[in-house]
Parts: structure tokens; sequence; C-alpha cells
């Protein structure tokens, strides 16, 4: 088989693609939980924490080379960043292009057209005010290192600390819906929001932070995307529908599948790749997305909305 | 507005009863719903000017900001922002009696509309202009005419039937324009890849529009099954995928450097001989006339058994259900027909221009007749003619213009901004039908969905 030559290091690429995908695929699978609607702007919350952790970065790494602990802060501080763009953009998304439709209860049409408007407005206005080149965001360290190989394959540098920022923030948010009281309310919604206002849940507060939940992970995970990827104002769309695909591959909804389906999309992606050209790569991405739909449609772990810890 | 109204408490108060009292008035001000309006007008005009403010650069990425919002021309902006808050605050203090003013304003000239007489006339008048006026253009506006606003017109017109008609989101709309001209360029022998037999583009018009309709029944078949959201990312992924797979299939469409060569139409039936070329005028009437045709096509189609199921499916699904509509066929039929009608002005478009690239079929331009059909008013068929017209015409003037710093780059902001006003202000559109728009308003009280996205019922949406 064409994948079984370079099995492992696609596979170590593919784990790393994955954890991008996870991130922003909980944007996805939040908002639907709490909505019942597909946020089509989380793509370009995306794009806003790559931008915010290159103008970070820039300002604070300039020209040097950083390493040791400092390359450590610099990630963090990127990561930082990126979130907090990623928060403030989804937060003034949900307030602007999504609580006046859902004051006035309109049809889900409108939400859906609203948010897609909201998208093409953000992305360009991007490219607008900050240029329509893409830019790479200075390394905070040495991104192809090989830190250590796994059956063969090597595992670089940037693949560790994608690895790591992320299983830390996928446990922190685990954490979060399972056990505090946000969560809850979050959970309290998604299962039935009449009931949940009944028993004391705000839940246009809840529905505000959900958004800004998925925008802190979908920020931070723009921020990582471009350290390798470099940053333009374009670069959210396919990431945005990759990881709209991880979601329902894993059951959209839910937060556990969101994270399972990132990391087969990313592994199945990257196996794909090494039997056609790359530049059929996005094409594998939706050809899943149409198989899970049709024989599927509920994804892997099925939808567990309210349940979603 | 009257809850920001100081207490009267009778008596002299203390003094510092007096300091909390005002502190009271304060916050209640901060909170009344004048505030926060007066807060959302001020950040829209801001948005405003950064929208129409000169450009940053990837040098100078905060130009674009200090250039639009640090400089004397923010305040023009500011003073429209709160021109408009107080339009909106004496609207919402008056709004009972303004509404009743326009609506006795409306009611004569709506009345007569309501005529057939009355809006045949005013139907053939607009014919009559379309006809008539374009020969005295020049050269410049008969190209936009054609390229811009009448193959458009066209798009906008077949997307109306699945957004408006059927109440579907298609995201990935020019995929089927795509297919349209592909197949045309087939047919007519102009792709790497030879047909079994050559053929005219009038000839070829019913294999594009076959292609086309089959895509759209491959695609929405299995996606129409399952929520409406659904279909609105598969089509917008498809959108994407069309452009790749074209660009990657260079044997086959030529790729990203495109083909050249697809015939004019032309006509070759007893003695008559006309070939159109690239002149604009004639590819006018040509096009004028099949819109039309299309324009009657449509109208029928509403009043129709199939318009009638249509409307049963996107006012209430499970209703429509209930009474027997074969729920599934009436989506795939309205997004087949849109794909078609698609199809069809992509094989306009490519014999007209005698070219077909892979890089002319964006994701963008999908969203671009979406806000046509939008704009003008969804399920509206005078509505998307004249929304596609203006919202294609308005752009070529202002680029034209000296005053207005418009790039053609940043018409997408434009056009972004507009779904999203337009969803929040005016969902119904600037010329709607009737029928939708009672639908939504019905919709908004919680009858009825006014889309064919089924769980709308969803407490949640509600909020």
């Amino acid at each position: 088989m064409c994948f079984t030559h370079n099995f492992w290091s696609l596979t170590v690429q593919g784990l790393s693609d994955g954890f991008l995908y996870a991130l922003i695929a909980l944007g996805y699978t939040l908002v639907y939980g709490v909505l019942q609607l597909i946020n089509f702007a989380h793509s370009e919350v995306f794009m806003s924490g790559g931008f915010a952790g290159y103008f970070v970065l820039r300002a604070i790494i300039g020209t040097t080379t950083p390493h040791g602990v400092s390359s450590v802060e610099f990630v963090v501080v990127g990561i930082l960043a990126g979130a907090a763009a990623g928060g403030a953009v989804a937060f003034v998304l949900e307030r602007v292009a999504y609580r006046p439709l859902r004051r006035r209860g309109a049809p889900r049409l409108a939400f859906l057209i609203s948010a897609i408007g909201a998208s093409f407005f953000l992305y360009n206005l991007a490219g607008k005010e900050f240029g329509r080149e893409s830019v790479s965001i200075p390394a905070p360290f040495n991104l192809s290192a090989t830190v250590f190989h796994v059956f063969g394959a090597e595992v670089q540098s940037y693949e560790v600390v994608i690895a790591i920022s992320a299983v830390i923030m996928l446990v922190l948010l685990d954490r979060l819906v399972a056990s505090t009281r946000l969560g809850r309310g979050i959970r309290a919604v998604a299962q039935d929001a009449d009931t949940a206002a009944l028993m004391g849940v705000n839940i246009d507060r809840t529905i505000s932070q959900t958004f800004v939940i998925g925008g802190l992970l979908g920020g931070a995970a723009g921020f990582l995307f471009g350290l390798s990827s470099g940053v333009v104002y374009t670069m959210g769309f396919t990431p945005g529908l990759k990881a709209f695909t991880a979601a329902v591959l894993g059951g959209i909804g839910n937060v556990r599948g969101a994270v399972l389906g990132g990391l087969l999309l990313g592994v199945t992606e990257n196996l794909g790749v090494a039997c056609v050209q790359s530049s059929w790569r996005d094409v594998i991405a939706f050809g899943i997305l149409v198989v899970v739909l049709l024989v599927r449609p509920t994804g892997i772990l099925g939808e567990r909305l309210g349940r979603s810890a | 507005m009257s809850t920001s109204a100081p207490d009267k408490t009778p008596g002299a108060p203390s003094p510092s009863s007096a300091r909390a009292a005002a502190w009271r008035s304060v916050v209640e001000l901060a909170r009344a719903r004048g505030a926060r309006r007066f807060a959302a007008w001020v950040f829209g005009a801001l948005v405003l000017a950064l929208m129409t403010g000169p450009s940053g650069t990837n040098g100078a990425p905060t130009s674009g900001f200090t250039g639009s919002l640090f400089h004397p021309r923010v305040l023009v902006f500011l003073a429209i922002g709160v021109g408009l808050w107080a339009l909106d605050a004496v609207r919402f203090q008056y709004g009972a009696s303004i509404r009743t003013l326009s609506e006795r304003a409306t009611a004569a000239p709506g009345r007569m509309l309501q005529s057939r007489r009355v809006r045949f006339a005013v139907y053939a008048a607009a014919l009559a202009v379309a006809i008539a006026y374009p020969p005295t253009l020049s050269g410049f506006w008969q190209e936009v005419l054609v390229d811009q606003i009448g193959v458009f017109v066209l798009l906008a017109v077949g997307l109306n039937v699945v957004v408006g008609y059927a109440g579907l989101l298609d995201l990935g709309y020019i995929a089927f324009y795509a297919i349209g001209a592909y197949s045309g360029a087939y047919w007519t022998g102009a792709l790497p890849v030879h047909p079994p037999f050559h053929l005219n583009p009038f000839l070829a018009i019913p294999f594009a529009i076959a292609a086309a309709m089959l895509a759209g029944v491959i695609l929405g078949a299995p996606t129409l099954r399952l929520r409406g959201d659904y279909l609105a990312i598969v089509t917008l992924g498809f959108g994407e995928i069309i452009q790749i797979v074209a660009t990657n299939l260079q044997g086959v469409t030529g790729g990203a450097q495109g083909v050249t060569g697809i015939p004019h139409f032309s006509v070759h039936i007893g003695g008559v001989h006309y070939a159109w070329t690239l002149s604009n005028l004639p590819y006018y009437y040509l096009l004028l006339g099949f819109v039309v045709v299309v324009l009657f096509a449509f109208r029928a189609l509403e009043n129709s058994r199939v318009g009638r199921a249509f409307a049963a499916v996107r006012e209430d699904e499970v209703a429509a259900e209930a009474v027997g509509i074969n729920v599934l066929k009436y989506k795939v039929m309205a997004f087949a027909i849109g794909a078609s009608t698609s199809g069809f002005a992509g094989l306009l478009e490519v014999s007209k221009i005698g070219f077909v690239s892979s890089q002319d079929f964006t994701v963008q331009l999908s969203i671009l007749v979406l806000v046509l059909v939008i704009f003008g008013g969804m399920g509206s068929l005078p509505g998307a003619v004249a929304g596609a017209a203006f919202l294609q015409w308005v752009p070529q003037i202002l680029r034209e213009h000296p005053l207005f710093g418009y790039q053609e780059q940043d018409l997408y902001i434009y056009l972004g901004a507009l779904l999203v006003v337009m969803m929040i202000f005016r969902p119904e559109g600037i010329l709607p039908s009737r029928r939708r728009k009672r639908e939504i308003v019905l919709a908004e009280r919680g009858i009825g969905t006014a889309d064919a996205m089924s769980g709308s019922s969803d407490p949640a949406v509600r909020g």
C-alpha cells in the first residue's frame, strides 16, 4: 500500500494536524451544543488568533533567535495572545451576528446567513487591514529539530509543542465542562434551554461564554497553525471546513468526539495524501465529510448533546 | 429612555441620598435601552469608518487603523452613527405612530400593485426600458450589463428557488455554474478531451443544464435528508472542491491556465444565419430573452402545485409530511432546479467570453449571488432581479467615482456586512415577497419555520 512506506512519520504528522483540528472542532461542537447551529465564522476566530500571535511575537521576539526557557515563554505568550484574540472575536461575533437574531427568534436560515456574512466580513477586513500576503510568525524555537524517534519516525519539536499544548487545553476544557458551574450551565442549555432557564441558568450569558471558550481554543489553534504555515487572511477557510468535518466525524455536540474526530481526520488525511498527489489533500477531507454524512451522520461517538463531557 | 428619568421623591433630600439617587440614575441610564443602543450605533459607525478607510499593508499593519480611526474623518462617521441612533430612538419612542403613517402612505401604492393590471404595466414598462435603454449606453456599461448584471440576474433568480422558495442554504452555488461552463466547453469541443460530436452552444444548453442538474441531485439527495445546516457546509465544501478538482485535472479541464476557443452562439436554421460575437449588445438581448423566459417559468413554478409544496415544506415540514408531501423529493427538486439554472448561466458566460479557467469559480462568487438574493428579498422574483441588478451596478459606479476610496478587493467586506445587517434589520429583503415576509414574521412569533431546516423549533435557537 502507498501509505505503509512512511506509515509512522505520516501518523506523527497526522496526529499533530489532528490536535489542531480537534482544538478548532471544539469551537464548532460547543456552539452546536448550545445553539444547534454551525458557526460559520469560527474559521475567522481561528484566523484572528493567528494574527494576534504574529503581532505579539513579532513585537517581543524581533530578530533574535530564542532558546531554552525563553522559547517556552514565547510559545505560552503566543498561545495566550491567540486565545485572547479568538475569545474577543468570538464574543463580539455572538453579540453582533447572533444575539439580535436570537432575541427576535429568527428562523435558522437567518443565523446561518448572518454567520457566513460575518465570516466574509471578518476575513476580508483582516486582509484589508493587515495586508493580503502571507506572513510568517518569528520562530520561538527551532521548529524542525528532531526531538525523538517513534518506530523510526522523526518527531519534530513543533509536533511535540502542539501535542503538549493541545493536551493541556483539552484536559482543561474537559474539566471545565465536566465539573464547574459554568460547564454545568453549558450542558444544561445544551440539553434543554427552556428548562435550564427555569432552573435559573442565564441562557444569554451561557451562550456568550460558550462562544468565548470555543474562541479561546480556536484562537490558540490559529497561533499554533500559523507557527509553521504562516498567517494570511484566508487561512481560516480550509482548516475550518476540516475541523467541522472532524466535529461531525466524532459526533457533533460531543466534546470527546471532536477530539477523536480531529485526530482521526488528521491521520487519515496524511495517510491518504501518500496515495494521491498533495494537491488532492483537501478533497480527501471533504470526501470523508460526505461519507460520514451518508453512512453515519451522528458520528462515531454519536451526538450526545448536553452530556458532552 | 423613560427608565432613565430620575425618581421624583417628594421633600428636600439630604445631600448623601441625592448623590445616591444621582448615581442610581446614572446606572439606570447606562442600563437603559437607549444607552446600549447608542453604544451599538457608535460601534457600527467605527466599523464603517474602518471598512471605508485606507488599507494597511503587511509592512505597516496598523496604518489602516490609524488612518481610519485616528483621523478627522472618523468624526463624520461618528456623526452618522449618532444621527442614526437618534432616528432609531425616535422610531422606538414613536414607532407605533410612524408605522401607521408609513403604512398609510404605502397602502395606496401597495393596493395598486396588488391589481394584476398595474403589476403587468410595471413589468411591461421595466421590460421596455430593458430593451430600449442599453443601446444608448457606452461600451463599458454594455459590458457591465452583460457580464456583471445579466449573468448574475440569471444566477440570482436560480438561487432564489433554492433559498427563497425552498428555504435551503446553498453556499456552493457557483460549483454548478462551473459544471455548466465546463460541459458547455466540452460539448462545443474546446476542452482537451473531445466529445463524440461537436455542438453549437444552443444545442449544448440541454447538456449543460442536465449535467448541472445531475450534480445537484447527486450532491443534494444524500445531504438533504439531514439537517439543513449540513447542506450549507457540504455545499460550501463542494464549492471549494470543484475548483481544486478543476485545477488538478489539467488534462481534462485545462486547469488554472484555462482553455480558449469556446465558440459563440450562432443560428443556422434554413436561410437564417446569425452568429454572436464578442460584441456585448447582441449578447445582452440574447440574455434578456433567456432571463424573461426563466422568469416566466419560475413565476409559473411558484404558483404551481410544486411551488405550493415548496411553501408548505418551508412553513412547516412536519405538517407538510403529514399531508402527504414528499419533503425530500421537493427539496431535491428545488436544489436541482437552482443548480441547473446556475449551469445554464455558466454556459452562457463561457460562450460569450470564449474562455474558461478554474480560477473563475471561487467560493466568493457563491456568496456574492447569495447576497444578491438576500438583498432583493428571498422568494421574490422582482426582488432577485432588482437586487442583483442594483448590487452589481453600485460597485461599478463607486469604482469610477473619485470621492469614494472603494477598491474592488474590498467588495466582500461590504457584502459580508450587508448580509449581517440585512439579517438583523430586514431579513425579508428590500422587495419582499408578501408570503415570505409573513412567514418570517410568524416564525419570529413561534409559528412555523420560514425555512426548510428541520428542528428549528429548538428552544435554544429561540433564546
